[in-house]
């Protein structure tokens, strides 16, 4: 099978990358069949409420009469998915902005570095609280929300790469080869820069899974009755003694950030191979 | 950041470090008009109904107050004079009243404000104990197994959602085993101390409430601990690539090779060299902390902005929620020009940039 012959890069087989491979792999499958196999309706009101798990429901029931372990699964295909594609977008939106900026520099770079200092002058869960609360609380705002706050890092490492970049002799070949701007940061640029911004993406989907259930947790995400993972566990603070209802969806979040941030962490060695663990000793 | 503006050009200044702060300072004013941009923008420019907002649905069906409210902000005025007028109120230290507390929103904050910062250098202290510790040990033993612990401890910080971290403990530790005290900075048995400092540690000290002193140490700890985790996670991994990158330095071979070894060559050598990278990371460290309040104080009801933030979020207060996004931002902006100029002061090589 062509498939099976695949040449996987060393460095990637560790046991961290495969653990967190493993568990990623798990809980994007769950996102996206979830609905297919759940024991209960995780909206529906009418099992016994607050219930210890046991046989029947396996992580136990909220105040509500709602099963947990639904809700839990359920809450991955609202949480997962969505940190995907604000990563994809934040991603895009700042590496295009990062690039301009490096690669036609003068006006261009001054005007677009100085708005993302200025995104980057908050702390972000103060900047994406802010802009959620103005927007209104919903969960496309939360994303909106965690969009502006994340896309200048893409653009910050966009433009430094493409800074350094841009005089090396090859590129300054290309240019004189006739290339337009735009061809030579596709065909020059772009390959030597997807590794990096890749590497940073991955780290982020653990980032913005922790962001958007941050804000649900405010109240300014996920809004009832959506199973999402941040107002679970803000539902939790009510109801202190059945400690299922606060527990469980925190080891959720806790092992999907986790699985992205040891895929991400592994995938920076391979990258950046003066952080490896097994860099090689210049001195020794 | 780094290249010379053209401000320093025009004023040639007496020393490159005087010349250097004056740049970073000229920075830090522009980012602190772009902050109040931010929050000017956002509370005025949102979809719908920006005085509803403000004054709240009940007050907003009376006309005279909204009258009194577009006349006080110049509401009908073009949107420049929006914004020197909203600038004009900040200076003077108005910014609007609380939905959810009644209170200017100004007075709320300055009480807030001492509680949080004393459970963020309370952060900061343990974070840069623990995670110097640990980068440090990584570093020395690369590659073998401590090093591998030490990676997965700072990678599962780094991924511990803070508000559910904070819930937990405080069911764990107070409410099932009772070993933590419970929530607030002190138990109701003991009157606040005399106001100097605000921050109650050192308050009780000051006043020789040593009694009180040990509860508001004891208060602190889960907060702390649960704050804490996440910048462990930052610091650590920072600390161990600076230490690593110092490891192979001429200075620190020569250091070896006169026979020096142990707390000395760590501390004098090592650490010292890796301190520049470090101080980087901890203001970075503080805005995570800063966020990580947020999420954390309302459960402990710690009353420090976090709180405050959480009771406006949870009840739309928007004029609470912009006092606080401004205040936080200007935090940050302080502690971010502290670091450069603690920077300069310690770099001779900037100076000279």
């Amino acid at each position: 099978m062509r498939f099976l012959t695949l040449r996987v890069p060393k460095a990637w087989v560790t046991p961290l990358g495969v653990t967190g491979t493993v568990i990623a792999a798990i809980w994007i499958f769950v996102a996206f069949t979830a609905p297919l196999y759940l024991p209960y309706d995780p909206l529906a009101q009418d099992l016994p409420r607050l219930q210890e798990p046991g046989i029947d429901t396996l992580m136990g029931t909220d105040a509500l009469g709602r099963d947990m372990f639904s809700r839990l699964l359920s809450g991955a295909s609202v949480t997962i998915p969505l940190a995907m594609l604000l990563v994809a977008v934040s991603m895009l939106f700042g590496t295009v902005v990062g690039a301009i900026a490096g690669f036609f520099g003068k006006w261009f770079d001054e005007v677009l570095m100085r708005f993302t200092d200025l995104v980057m002058a908050f702390p972000t869960v103060i900047l994406a609280m802010v802009i959620a609360a103005s927007l209104g609380p919903s969960l496309w705002n939360a994303v909106i929300a965690a969009v502006v706050v994340s896309w200048p890092q893409y653009a910050r490492m966009t433009r430094s790469l493409v800074l350094s970049l841009r005089t090396q002799n090859y590129v300054t070949a290309g240019r004189l080869l006739g290339f337009s701007p735009a061809k030579s940061l596709r065909v020059d640029i772009a390959p030597n820069i997807v590794g990096p911004i890749l590497v940073l993406a991955t780290l982020d989907i653990g980032t913005a899974i922790l962001l958007l259930s941050g804000l649900s947790f405010l109240g300014l995400g996920a809004q009832p009755p959506t199973a999402e993972w941040g107002s679970m566990i803000s539902a939790a603070m009510q109801n202190f003694d059945s400690w299922w209802i606060g527990v469980f969806p925190g080891l959720a979040i806790l092992t999907v950030v986790m699985a992205f941030n040891f895929i991400g962490d592994s995938l920076r060695d391979i990258f950046d191979p003066t952080s490896a663990l097994s860099r090689t000793e210049v001195n020794a | 950041m780094g290249e010379t503006t053209p401000v320093a050009r025009r004023y040639p200044a007496r020393s490159p470090l005087a010349g250097y702060l004056l740049r970073r300072l000229g920075t830090s004013i522009l980012l602190l008009f772009g902050v109040t941009i931010v929050t000017f923008a956002l509370t005025n420019l949102v979809p719908g109904n920006p005085i509803a907002a403000a004054l709240g649905e009940g007050a907003a069906s009376n006309p005279a107050t909204v009258a009194a409210y577009v006349e006080k902000y110049g509401l009908d005025q073009p949107l420049p004079v929006q914004y020197a007028t909203y600038v004009g109120n900040l200076f003077q230290g108005d910014m609007g009243t609380s939905l959810h507390t009644r209170q200017p929103v100004t007075e709320d904050l300055l009480k807030a404000v001492p509680a949080t910062v004393e459970v963020a250098l309370g952060s900061i202290v343990v974070s840069l104990a623990v995670g110097v510790a640990l980068g440090s040990i990584a570093a020395y033993r690369r590659g073998r197994i401590s090093d591998q612990v030490v990676r997965v401890i700072s990678l599962v910080g780094l991924s511990v959602p803070t508000f559910w971290m904070a819930l937990t403990s405080f069911n764990l530790f107070f409410l099932q085993l009772g070993i933590a005290p419970g929530s607030g900075r002190l138990s109701p048995i003991y009157a606040p101390p005399p106001h100097v400092t605000g921050l109650y540690t050192v308050d009780t000290l000051l006043a020789g409430q040593w009694e009180s002193f040990v509860d508001a140490m004891a208060h602190l700890m889960l907060p702390v601990f649960v704050l804490s985790l996440f910048t462990i996670g930052l610091l650590t991994r920072f600390v161990r690539t600076s230490v690593l990158e110092v490891l192979d330095a001429d200075y620190v071979r020569a250091g070896r090779a006169k026979g020096l070894s142990g707390p000395r060559m760590l501390f004098g050598y090592v650490l010292r060299g890796a301190s520049l990278p470090i101080l980087t990371i901890v203001g970075l460290a503080f805005g995570a902390l800063l966020s990580g309040t947020v999420l954390v104080e309302a459960v402990f009801a710690w009353p420090g902005l976090g709180t405050y933030a959480y009771e406006s979020s949870t009840s739309l207060d928007l004029p609470g929620i912009m006092g606080v996004g401004l205040v936080v931002g200007v935090i940050y902006l302080v502690i971010n020009f502290i670091v450069d100029m603690l920077y300069g002061v310690l770099d001779p090589r900037v100076r000279l940039g």
